[in-house]
């Protein structure tokens, strides 16, 4: 047995977990923003948008010096370089919190507007998909992940719903066009950190049982022409 | 032109020890395939097992067929010692003919096999070391340095133009760069991977940076059994068999 490459794999989860538990938290921060149009706690989101960024480059570190000094091989070659992707994606995640934080000071500065669409329940079904990839790395179970991939097309059923809504009301109220906008803004970033938790799932897929199942194809298949991408 | 192997329930011992039990594997015409394994797997007995060098111990014995190209390399009537002049092999230790000089280290062979005339010879000779990638650094001492004064990656890629020499269909290495420090290394995996054009290559290794690096397929090997035969990046990424994976990630034992 390696002691210091096992080490080296364990820091490595141990720092993406905690990654993770950012990008989650930030997500509920920027909803609750959203939902009390509170900028104190946009705020929040900005600082830890920063905290997850660091992060970012110190997984990113410590994989390149994995790749390099210890050459990892199979499952804990596939390891890596999910590590590698899924802290991009974090990042991403952090990213998308930060845009909804600032929509929601933009919708604090606005008059009230009736909201057709509920943010809320989209903002949980999101949330469970990143927590539940993050479960899914964590007890490296691909049933979990794949749970996870399951999930997307109803966080995007919901965000082409809310699409339909929010453009109705703009018509119907040009005066609040901007403070609908925001809204729009909100969702789709909402279904972009779908799209982000999905891959998450499909990493941890790739470790765990060295499937590419991107693109919803597997790999030696063809690709599914019919399948709508999820990316 | 490389010729393919193809063995078939390969079992060898040594006296009482079996060695090898039911190796099958099929390998194809000009591709390098590696084989790995923790020591004493047998990977060493294996491709002695593809020349006929194993039954150079007394104590050994073997059964099962093992076919180079479309001959059966066992089958009676068939001399070993022919067997082995077609199918090249490099040992871990480079072993040059110390006494010998450069030129005649790699003549040797040719000479055993009836060639002497002069200019086939400095063809063959010459040829031979631009392939092992050797001719640029001993061209102009050929005939006024002996193997031994070589250092030890030339020597071994010394060995490897006497290897190719006599034109072998089939190049068989033990661990060749194993005594080699990193820049020489390089030279002979550089050097594998050019032969390949021309030649089938096996190669036993301890190093699997080195499989993953030259090898089109690898052989995991434990306990005298082929566990595993695949391509090289199937092996190294996703292997099928646990105990392959847990040797390759160094959680074997």
């Amino acid at each position: 047995m390696r002691t210091r490459f096992q080490l080296g794999l364990d820091e490595l989860k141990e720092r993406l977990l905690e990654m993770g538990g950012m990008a989650e938290a930030a997500i509920e921060l920027a909803a609750d923003a959203y939902r009390k149009r509170d900028g104190r706690l946009a705020q929040q989101v900005f600082e830890r948008e920063k905290l997850i960024n660091q992060s970012e480059r110190t997984i990113d570190e410590l994989s390149v010096d994995l790749l390099a000094m210890q050459q990892p091989m199979a499952t804990d070659l596939r390891f890596v370089l999910a590590v590698l992707k899924i802290n991009s994606d974090l990042e991403r995640v952090g990213d998308l919190a930060v845009n909804i934080a600032q929509r929601a000071v933009n919708l604090a500065q606005e008059p009230e507007i009736e909201v057709p669409v509920d943010i809320t329940r989209m903002t949980t079904a999101v949330s469970t998909m990143v927590r539940r990839a993050l479960e899914s790395f964590l007890s490296a179970k691909s049933e979990v992940a794949q749970a996870v991939l399951e999930m997307d097309s109803i966080v995007d059923r919901m965000k082409d719903e809310a699409f339909i809504s929010l453009v109705g009301q703009m018509k119907a109220h040009p005066e609040r066009i901007r403070a609908y906008l925001d809204v729009l803004l909100i969702s789709r970033s909402l279904e972009r950190i779908a799209d982000h938790a999905t891959n998450i799932a499909e990493d941890v897929i790739f470790w765990v049982s060295g499937d590419d199942v991107r693109h919803n194809v597997r790999l030696s298949q063809e690709p599914d022409t019919d399948a709508t991408p999820n990316h | 032109m490389g010729v393919g192997i193809e063995v078939r329930d390969l079992n060898a011992w040594f006296g009482k020890a079996q060695i090898l039990k039911e190796v099958n594997m099929t390998v194809g015409p000009n591709a390098v395939t590696a084989v790995i394994g923790p020591s004493g797997c047998g990977k060493s007995t294996y491709v002695r097992c593809l020349n006929r060098m194993h039954e150079t111990n007394p104590d050994a014995k073997l059964t099962g067929s093992v076919k180079v190209g479309d001959k059966e390399i066992y089958e009676s009537g068939i001399d070993a010692v022919d067997v082995r002049r077609k199918i090249g092999m490099v040992f871990q230790k480079p072993n040059p003919f110390p006494t010998m000089s450069i030129y005649d280290n790699v003549a040797a062979g040719l000479r055993l096999n009836g060639f002497n005339k002069r200019h086939e010879l400095d063809a063959a000779v010459e040829g031979s070391l631009k392939m092992a990638a050797l001719w640029d650094e001993v061209k102009d001492v050929l005939k006024k340095k002996s193997g031994a004064s070589l250092s030890g990656g030339q020597q071994q890629r010394l060995c490897i133009a006497r290897a190719l020499a006599v034109q072998p269909e089939l190049l068989l290495m033990d661990e060749p760069a194993s005594a080699l420090d990193p820049i020489s290394t390089g030279k002979i995996e550089e050097l594998i991977f050019q032969l390949k054009t021309q030649y089938t290559v096996v190669i036993v290794t301890h190093n699997m940076q080195q499989a993953a690096r030259v090898a089109d397929y690898t052989g995991f090997f434990l306990m005298g059994k082929l566990i595993e035969f695949d391509k090289t990046e199937k092996i190294f990424t996703t292997p099928s068999d646990k105990r392959t994976e847990d040797y390759i990630t160094g959680r074997f034992g």
